[in-house]
């Protein structure tokens, strides 16, 4: 016999539910999650370094987590900072999840560390579905990407709680129009930081250590509309599915789940 | 192409809620609303639902997306509008930027038609021809 049953589950609920006991978990231990997302290319890396060593200076505990298709290079770019870094391949995998997070941080993650920056792979498109159990999530635009970056990339640009501008250095011969970014960048994400950086020139630098500390600290961090409504990807997921015994409602989409 | 992990996603949970089900024999449709704002390309999560289905319950399953259109409401001025791809999220009436998503980041499975192997219990009307 043939029935419709409502499940009404949100599909990434496994990844949020990690993600959220990821967080809590961190959380207990001092510890606040920074996650970096960008293009390949954008400046993660370089941005990264200038300050991972701004921190060591300023005596904050510290580690990255770089995750990459292949190869260590990112890594060994990192721990020149002599912050502890660890770098993970994804063995293909797009983006990183919050199970695969929690076990890499599992026996490596030193004790008493303050941020964890979590550079991302290199893609403006599958990461921006996956929290990581972050508290602050960075989306990185060079200015050699063109200014409608943000409109491209709606989801990842929407969610963002801080949005950092590299290669500053190169904005004139970019011809980096700085307002319309500004104006695009506010049209998905109303109300979001933008601040302008070049690891290469050290402009900017430290400004990415500042929101993070006082996100560490509990600062809210900006609200974007789009993270609005949680329950509108949760639903009420029901532990146990019921089977419909009339079909008048079967498989309804229930606008406003409770 | 996490397209193919929230395939992956999707089937286990159907497959999950199957098995707690207990006499499921086959799975036969899953209902997904995908949000316009989900960031998810329906085409591509099709392809790899198929691929992912193979050698499970849900083999030959089919699915439907069912794409739910971004809305937004502006706090200030309450005036409600379609935010398009890309999304407006800033007010087109007042420009006001405290705005309240309404819809369109819904990723979340509605319905699953399936097959039960077990004879009716009592008689209730049947939910579906298939
Ligand atoms: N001119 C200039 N070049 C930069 C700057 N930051 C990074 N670059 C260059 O941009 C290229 C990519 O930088 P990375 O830091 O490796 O970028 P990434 O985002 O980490 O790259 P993936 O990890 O591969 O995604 C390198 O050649 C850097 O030297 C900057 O501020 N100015
Ligand atoms: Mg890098
Ligand atoms: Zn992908
Ligand atoms: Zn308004």
């Amino acid at each position: 016999m043939c029935r419709v049953v409502d499940l009404r589950q949100a599909v990434l609920a496994k990844n949020d539910a990690s993600a959220h006991t990821l967080r809590t978990r961190l959380a207990a231990h001092g510890t606040t999650v920074v996650n970096l997302l960008s293009s390949p290319g954008s400046g993660k890396t370089a941005l990264l370094e200038s300050e991972l060593l701004r921190a060591r200076e300023r005596a904050v505990p510290v580690a990255a987590l770089t995750a990459d298709l292949a190869t260590e290079n990112d890594a060994i770019r990192l721990a020149r900072s002599g912050a502890p870094v660890k770098q993970v391949l994804t063995d293909g995998l797009c983006h990183l999840e919050a199970g695969m997070l929690a076990g890499h941080l599992d026996g490596w993650l030193p004790d008493g560390t303050r941020l964890l920056f979590v550079e991302n792979v290199g893609n403006l498109v599958c990461p921006a579905g996956y929290d990581l159990g972050e508290t602050l999530r960075v989306v990185l635009a060079s200015v050699t990407e063109g200014e409608d970056k943000p409109l491209k990339y709606p989801t990842a640009f929407g969610l963002a709680h801080l949005v950092v501008v590299t290669k500053i250095d190169l904005a004139e011969a970019a011809e980096f129009d700085e307002i319309a970014f500004r104006a695009n960048v506010q049209q998905v994400n109303p109300g979001v930081e933008v601040v302008l950086t070049s690891a290469r020139r050290g402009k900017g630098v430290g400004a990415l250590l500042d929101r993070a500390l006082a996100a560490a600290k509990g600062a809210p961090p900006h609200t974007p509309v789009m993270a609005g409504l949680p329950d509108l990807r949760h639903g009420h997921a029901h532990t146990h599915p019921h089977t419909h015994a009339d079909d008048t409602d079967a498989g309804d989409l229930a606008p406003t789940p409770s | 192409m996490h397209e193919m992990s929230v395939a992956l996603a999707v089937v286990d949970q159907v497959a999950e809620a199957a098995e707690r089900a207990g006499d499921v024999t086959a799975v036969r449709s899953v209902r997904l609303q995908v949000g316009e704002l989900a960031g998810v390309v329906p085409d591509s999560l099709a392809f790899c639902f198929e691929l992912v289905c193979a050698g499970t319950l849900l083999e030959g399953a089919e699915l439907v997306t069912e794409a739910v259109p971004g809305r937004a409401r502006c706090t200030p001025c309450a005036h409600e509008w379609a935010v398009g791809m890309p999304p407006r999220l800033t007010c087109p009436a007042c420009d006001g930027t405290t705005t309240d998503l309404l819809a369109g980041r819904e990723l979340r499975i509605a319905a699953v038609q399936w097959e039960t192997g077990d004879p009716m219990p009592t008689r209730e009307p049947i939910s579906e021809e298939c």
